[in-house]
């Protein structure tokens, strides 16, 4: 347990030795509020609300901004050979690979954190339910642990960031677009099949996503997320094991 | 108690390459190991096995009686490991790396802040503690791993061509922080530089395509020249005919041979093949025949001569 936190410690604080960290949440903020007031209408809705204005945008948002964050993490250790010199420290596989992404995942939450002031804007133009945005707060940070585990186990199968990076994108494009209402015509029509549309609709981030930013905590969808991020760690430390020598 | 370090049969294999090949062998307290070998001999896998960084294909490597795979925690504690080129994180400093390896190898509090002072002033790091790592010279990193590899004091430590790329003054200083921590500690060494072996070694491993080769000292090592104990009879061009006969009649013309001619001077090497000591048998014929000598120079074996020896054949294959 200690020795995961000072790994932890250590990852945590390298985010934010270099311009990436901050360069990374000015944009993260930046695109929210364009596209919270722009794109989502926030004062044209007239809605005291976060909802449809600003956490509907978050899967797709995430899509480019967490593979960023996810793409370094072992690509770059590989790459420098670091990664050995972490290996023959007295810590167990399991030790890494959570803390990177412990780590991961809050740098992620104190950007999504940072987005405080909406919720203050929207408490201060009217009169939302603030337990719906508390809830969409921990979807929304959720839904961002299941990208980083996707984007961390991809980094771990390659040295190159760009590659892992676009691989990211496209597998969590995968895990996105089932879910997305423009394609349940489509799903409908070729699948032909109303348990077979829920099944591929159930393993995309929209589906639970959209029940908890809804308010609703079902077990079901945190059961989900949970473990869509226990697979893909368990997957990340398997090939770290069999590609940490190349 | 058995050796500190343990290593059986150890085998690794990526796909169809056998890189390292049965090799076995023990190093105690007090040893340094250099461990030679061509590029891609399998030294630094060997090493990459014993330091826990790759499992073995078969066969067992036990450092302080805890095998390295089985019981690997334990294992990688008692050692100190600077792998090939010394990969550091570069937006660090020294002062945070430090500080980070000081916590993951267990010291708290003030032991941490003590632990990096102490480490910092044997590898005089004083004046960097605070630039990010990737502004520093290479001889700065170098400093860095090395730092970072003795910060515990380990029991073993394990150096993966500790001085390659360095110029020779850095050289140097690495060379004089090993040997003042030779003392009570196993230290095994990789090196392309054979001087090396010769200045910091007490034994010598020679591996050549995954195979063990030699295991001796490195005086043995040099034994194995054939021109070890070859005496270098340097003399007047004017007297090198009659020199260079008597020479061939005391040892068998073969056994002469001529080299450079410098200005005046002809220099005549003269081995014989059971490299027994020849030094008095030809200073007792120059004073009889009243030789007119410039120099008279018993050769040592020279290591790199046998290193090619050695390691030639099987890479051949």
């Amino acid at each position: 347990m200690r020795s995961t936190l000072v790994l932890l410690k250590r990852e945590l604080t390298g985010y934010f030795a270099t311009p990436v960290a901050y360069v990374f949440i000015c944009i993260f903020l930046l695109l929210c509020g364009i596209l919270t007031f722009y794109l989502g209408s926030f004062y044209e809705n007239g809605q005291a609300t976060l909802g449809p204005a600003f956490f509907e945008f978050h899967p797709i948002l995430y899509i480019v901004l967490i593979p960023a964050i996810s793409m370094r993490l072992w690509a770059e250790e590989r790459k420098q050979g670091t990664i050995e010199l972490l290996m023959t420290l007295p810590v167990t596989l399991p030790q890494l690979v959570i803390s990177k992404f412990a780590a991961a995942w809050i740098f992620a939450g104190i950007a999504l954190a940072l987005t405080f002031p909406l919720w203050l804007t929207v408490n201060y133009l009217g009169d939302p339910d603030n337990g719906v945005i508390v809830a969409s707060y921990i979807a929304s940070w959720l839904m961002a642990g299941g990208y980083l585990a996707l984007g961390a186990c991809i980094s771990a199968i390659t040295k190159n960031q760009v590659i892992a990076f676009v691989l990211a994108v496209i597998v969590s494009l995968c895990f996105l677009i089932p879910g997305l209402p423009q394609v349940a015509g489509f799903l409908e029509s070729t699948l032909h099949s109303e348990t077979l549309v829920e099944v591929v609709r159930s393993f995309s981030f929209m589906t639970h996503f959209g029940a908890i930013s809804r308010g609703v905590i079902d077990l079901r969808d945190l059961i989900f997320f949970a473990s869509l991020i226990g697979v893909f760690l368990f997957m990340n430390a398997i090939v770290i094991e069999l590609k940490k020598a190349d | 108690m058995g050796a500190m370090i343990e290593i059986q049969n150890l085998q690794k294999r990526f796909g169809d390459i056998t890189a390292v090949d049965g090799v076995s062998f023990d190093v105690d307290r007090g040893e340094v190991l250099g461990f030679l070998g061509p590029n891609g001999a399998g030294k630094s896998t060997t090493m990459k096995m014993l330091t826990g960084f790759l499992p073995p294909s078969g066969g067992t490597a036990r450092v302080g009686g805890h095998d390295i795979t089985s019981d690997a925690l334990a294992a990688k504690r008692l050692i100190g490991y600077l792998p090939e080129g010394a990969p550091l994180y570069p937006d660090m400093t020294p002062e945070g790396f430090l500080a980070f390896i000081a916590e993951i190898r267990g010291y708290r509090g003030a032991e941490v802040r003590a632990r990096v002072d102490d480490v910092v002033q044997k590898v005089q790091l004083q004046k960097v503690m605070r630039q990010p790592i990737e502004t520093l010279s290479k001889g700065f990193k170098r400093r860095v791993g090395l730092a970072q590899a003795i910060l515990h004091d380990p029991q073993v430590l394990v150096l993966d061509e500790p001085t390659d790329g360095l110029d020779p003054n850095q050289k140097h200083e690495v060379r004089g922080l090993i040997r003042s921590m030779q003392k009570d500690k196993v230290i095994i060494l990789s090196t392309h530089i054979l001087e090396e072996v010769e200045a910091l070694c007490s034994r010598v491993i020679i591996i050549a395509g995954g195979k063990l080769v030699v295991d001796c000292t490195p005086a043995q090592l040099a034994a194995k020249s054939k021109w070890h104990n070859a005496v270098r009879v340097e003399i007047p061009k004017t007297e090198s005919a009659r020199v260079g006969a008597s020479l061939a009649d005391m040892f068998g013309s073969a056994a002469v041979e001529q080299l450079a001619t410098e200005d005046d001077d002809v220099s005549l090497l003269v081995s014989t093949k059971e490299r027994r000591s020849i030094l008095s048998e030809i200073s007792q014929r120059a004073q009889s025949e009243k030789w007119k000598l410039d120099g008279l120079h018993v050769e040592h074996g020279k290591l790199d001569e046998v290193f090619r020896e050695l390691t030639r054949p099987t890479v051949a294959n």
